[in-house]
């Protein structure tokens, strides 16, 4: 069992944006240690749709030619935290999907931190935030590519949608490269829903909030595209997100 | 019942009056095509009876069918039969013309009070009508507009117009970007789809070219935010020949 007793503080990079207050009724975190064999492949689906505070950390180790598919849905919680440790040994392979759908005063954030150890190891990580009200949604992600990790591709793709001015994204791409052979691409944006869009799916028919669930179902879609259990994840999160836009009116 | 009453009808885009009061009557049975100078508002007067945010109505008034347009919500102006084809027809990327369609459809007919459509039968439906516009049925299986053409556009137009089956159709600039195979296309679509006793089109243009597809009954000319001069076919005809400084 691996625990850390102190209580962190937003001093803390990782808990910069933390509900640490929330953080404290579940402190302290036990680390969920996942290990794929050489060659083995492994999916996992984290869903949290109940309302407490949860906090996760998962530590994954991909050995030689393993291969993880990881996807992420936090839409309930008052304050979710998903951390996320992968080590990439020669020619692993890892995959995040991962969506945060919050409003109200929720508090959601991944923070994930992908360390490439060995030669030719990929890894792709793809976050979408909706949210609404006053809820803040965080990612703070960061590639480390050690010496002689040569062949590495990573990449990073983070967006955000506020439905409402009053909520807050926040994101943290970083990159650590110390190897020479590396393809690293990082996007991120935050955004708001296009009114022309929507005006044109509102003209043909369909209510606001039908409009506006349709769209940021689009805006989620590829977080889960070609998971196991694709359509499990996109059932719960479009319940969610009809929510969301129902509140956020 | 008339189909369409707007009178006197003023509307601001941007605190800027563009709509200085504009009038005009619309009969079931009828095609009306307002022509006129860039800038004359005519794509707003699509924007303003489409309900689009932006357009601020500041005077007079216009009856759909016997409702007071302006009171509804832009959904609820589709449900009530309105259908606006758009001049830059929207990309929205992720949200395939399929899905998109099928809801809008079901949550039009839920507006009025009827049975939603199953899966099959809006299949068939949407296989009709873009048979009707060429239309091969995989486009209507890819994201709304994207990567499609100017002309490809206007025709999902129509195939939307011809899914949704409104009761009057206001089709702004629907021959702008057109080759001339596609604008025979869409001239075609626009009069099996929408020429019935029962319903109504609305058609904003520059140009005569379409009107040699869908001949109009009225034509009007739009200038300065109002109609100042209408007429039959002939209008549209002496426009192209002699401008619209000539003859509004």
């Amino acid at each position: 069992m691996n625990l850390e007793l102190t209580l962190p503080t937003r001093k803390d990079e990782d808990f910069r944006y933390s509900d640490i207050e929330a953080l404290g009724t579940v402190w302290p975190v036990q680390r969920e240690e996942i290990v794929v064999a050489a060659g083995l492949e492994q999916s996992l689906q984290v869903i949290e749709l109940g309302e407490g505070a949860v906090a996760r950390h998962l530590a994954i180790r991909l050995e030689k030619g393993a291969k993880m598919d990881l996807r992420v849905l936090t839409a309930g919680p008052a304050y979710g935290r998903i951390a996320i440790d992968v080590r990439l040994e020669e020619g692993a392979g890892f995959t995040l999907g991962a969506a945060q759908l919050a409003t109200g005063k929720q508090t959601l954030e991944i923070v994930t931190r992908v360390t490439h150890a060995g030669l030719n190891a990929t890894s792709s990580q793809i976050v979408r935030t909706v949210l609404a009200g006053h809820a803040t949604g965080t990612y703070l992600g960061c590639i480390a590519v050690e010496r002689g990790a040569d062949g590495t591709d990573a990449e990073q793709s983070v967006r955000a949608m506020l439905l409402d001015r009053t909520a807050t994204a926040n994101a943290r791409p970083e990159l650590e490269i110390y190897a020479d052979d590396v393809k690293a691409a990082h996007g991120c944006a935050v955004g708001e829903l296009d009114a022309e869009g929507l005006f044109y799916l509102m003209s043909r028919g369909l209510p606001p909030a039908e409009a506006k669930r349709l769209m940021l179902q689009a805006f989620i879609a590829e977080a889960f595209a070609g998971a196991p259990g694709e359509e499990a994840l996109d059932e719960a999160a479009i319940a969610r997100l009809a929510a969301l836009v129902e509140t956020g009116l | 019942m008339t189909m369409l009453t707007i009178e006197n009808l003023q509307a601001s885009v941007a605190d800027k009056p563009i709509l200085k009061g504009l009038s005009l009557t619309i009969n079931p049975g009828e095609i009306h095509a307002i022509m006129g100078p860039n800038g004359a508002g005519k794509s707003t007067t699509g924007y303003v009876l489409g309900g689009r945010p932006g357009y601020t109505v500041t005077g007079g008034s216009v009856e759909f069918m016997g409702q007071d347009l302006l009171q509804l919500e832009p959904h609820e102006r589709a449900a009530a039969g309105l259908f606006l084809g758009f001049q830059y027809p929207v990309e929205i990327p992720g949200v395939s013309f399929v899905q998109f369609l099928r809801e809008a459809a079901n949550a039009q007919r839920k507006g009025r009070g009827e049975e939603p459509l199953s899966g099959g039968e809006f299949l068939k439906l949407a296989k009709e009508k873009a048979a009707l516009l060429r239309m091969d049925m995989d486009m209507l299986k890819r994201p709304v507009n994207v990567g499609f053409s100017g002309g490809e556009k206007k025709r999902a137009e129509m195939v939307q117009m011809g899914i949704l089956d409104p009761k009057l159709a206001i089709l702004d600039e629907t021959d702008s970007g057109l080759d001339i195979d596609a604008l025979r296309i869409c001239g075609e679509g626009i009069n099996s789809i929408m020429r019935a006793p029962d319903k109504a089109v609305l058609l904003i243009t520059h140009y005569q070219r379409l009107l040699d597809y869908v001949k109009p009954d009225f034509v009007h000319v739009l200038a300065g935010g109002r109609i100042v001069k209408s007429g039959g076919p002939e209008l549209a005809l002496e426009l192209e020949e002699q401008g619209y400084e000539a003859v509004a």
